[in-house]
């Protein structure tokens, strides 16, 4: 569904990916884990249009889709959840989510969905005429995903989902993401800790100083060791 | 008691004209970072659309000299289309640079506009005389209020609630509102980058072709520098309102529209020069106690 290959990108002079492959098939659920400054951010930010990569090439669904715009992407598909949420803090709840199933034109569908996301998260329809900014961190973090599920992606990319937020929230966000990759919504998912990863991904990528230094499958890295030891950057006989 | 209402409604014509100007940066500012000081000559060039350029002191009418409802729709359309072209033009190719390539840009484009003007009309005031028949003084409940006054509190009015509406009602209004506040995140979501724009100063054209219709009205002249003073006070309105929030724009609009006009009206008689001097010692005061003005929001952060 989703391809990464050799891509470079980054602010000016400053190099934040080297040269990063990813993956990802439909419906699964890759998670990309690294330290602080491994390239994460800029790795989403590059998929979904809001940065241009300097070398190397993104496919989705089979076309190059890199140096398109964001609002060229998220119509084919392609929706990102940015680090810190982003929810829009001077609208209504209802008013982000309309702004969330903005491109769809077919209104019928987006109402039972609209209703469909309201019993997912029923909070948000208690808060549904209220200004969002008033939301405590989990509530955002649920309108953020609700928001995007009204796009109606293909491919739903989540900067740090769990950041700022208290563990039994974080059991919460992920239970959603569990529940919505179970109705085939495909997930790439970046987290700086490896701590909640593996109940939930089929891959993962360990991304440092801007290039993939471990990649496998849930079942190829049930031996954390050598996950702690890419992310840590020591080499796995040493750890 | 009549003079405080007299002074009142003053106080909320020139609040509401000064709320206008202040939304129509503050909206261009949300969705560009750009504070745009061509607003002020935007004000200017709809001001002298209404007469024929030459250099006279009292040109003769060009669209001032239509019936009323074809001169406002020549005057706003007039100021909306350049507001557009500076967008094009002078704007969108440097949307990608950083706010002060974008603020230089702005200051490029108002000279640009007041050599144009001055160039075609020559650089002296002029006298125009439109709307004559509204200076009269109007009778409401037995009070005589100012029709200049009067019109301008009702239009600025009636303009922001419309405007209001429009921005809450309306889903381009919603998308706007959404991209002032967060423009990266509004993109990601699919809302068209240029399209949302051209929405920001298209209505930042039709709100300075009626407030320069209302200042001709008011003023009677015609000068190269008649917009900066209201947009330099709408500029410290969408501050202190917290740059970035519109209903921040509104509020700072109506705090530095109703200061002004209390302090004409109440300050000892040989104060009153220094009206403005008082102004900008509370506007100071206000940012001393709150720098990041009186509304906060995201949108004064740097986008992505």
């Amino acid at each position: 569904m989703l391809e990464v290959k050799q891509m470079v990108a980054g602010y000016g002079r400053l190099t934040a990916l080297k040269g990063v492959d990813i993956t990802v098939k439909e419906g699964e659920v890759v998670f990309v884990v690294g330290p602080n400054g491994a390239g994460k951010s800029t790795l989403l930010k590059t998929i979904s249009g809001l940065m241009t990569p300097t070398a190397g090439e993104i496919r989705f669904q089979g076309d190059r889709i890199d140096g398109r715009g964001p609002e060229t992407l998220c119509r084919r598909g392609l929706a990102l959840i940015p680090e810190g949420r982003h929810i829009f803090k001077t609208l209504t709840v209802q008013e982000n989510l309309q702004v969330g199933a903005m491109i769809r034109k077919d209104s019928a569908d987006v109402r039972s969905d609209m209703e469909m996301v309201l019993d997912t998260f029923p909070i948000l329809r208690e808060r549904f005429k209220g200004v969002a900014g008033y939301l405590s961190g989990g509530e955002q973090q649920q309108l953020a995903i609700a928001r995007s599920i009204l796009q109606r992606p293909a491919l739903l990319m989540i900067d740090e989902p769990s950041l700022g937020l208290a563990p039994l929230v974080i059991d919460q966000v992920y239970d959603s993401l569990r529940k919505l990759n179970e109705t085939g919504l495909t997930l790439l998912i970046v987290e700086q800790s490896t701590g909640r990863v593996m109940e939930l991904a089929s891959r993962i990528y360990v991304l440092r100083n801007g290039k993939v230094v471990l990649e496998g499958d849930r079942e190829e890295l049930t031996d954390t060791s050598a996950l702690d030891a890419a992310y840590f950057g020591f080499s796995s006989d040493a750890a | 008691m009549a003079y405080f209402i007299q002074v009142l409604i003053d106080a909320v014509a020139l609040g509401s004209l000064y709320a206008l100007v202040a939304l129509a940066i503050g909206l261009v500012f949300g969705v560009m970072k750009l504070i745009n000081f061509a607003q002020a000559d935007y004000l200017t060039v709809g001001a002298y659309s209404l007469v024929i350029p030459t250099a006279a002191a009292t040109p003769s009418m060009m669209f001032g000299g239509l019936p009323w409802a074809l001169m406002i729709f020549c005057v706003v359309l007039s100021v909306t289309v350049l507001a557009l072209i500076t967008e094009r033009v002078a704007f969108r190719p440097l949307r990608n640079t950083d706010p002060t390539t974008l603020l230089i840009s702005s200051f490029a484009v108002s000279y640009f506009l007041q050599s144009l003007i001055i160039m075609f009309h020559g650089g002296r005031p002029k006298s125009v005389s439109i709307g004559a028949a509204l200076t009269r003084p109007i009778d409401i409940f037995g009070l005589r209020v100012g029709g200049v006054q009067f019109l301008t509190m009702t239009v600025a009015l009636l303009l922001l609630i419309v405007l209001v509406l429009f921005l809450k009602r309306t889903s381009i209004g919603i998308q706007l509102r959404a991209a002032a506040e967060d423009f990266s995140m509004a993109r990601l979501l699919g809302v068209a980058a240029n399209r949302v724009i051209a929405i920001a100063f298209a209505i930042s054209g039709i709100l300075g072709g009626v407030i320069s219709l209302l200042f001709v009205i008011q003023t009677g002249t015609l000068d190269i520098r008649m917009g900066i003073m209201p947009t330099v006070y709408a500029f410290f309105a969408t501050v202190i309102g917290g740059i970035g929030s519109l209903p921040g724009a509104v509020l700072g609009g109506y705090i530095v529209g109703i200061l002004s006009v209390f302090l004409q009206a109440y300050l000892p008689e040989e104060m009153r020069p220094f009206r403005d001097a008082g102004v900008f010692t509370i506007v100071i005061l206000i940012l001393l106690v709150r720098p990041q003005g009186l509304i906060v929001t995201s949108a004064a952060k740097e986008r992505v």
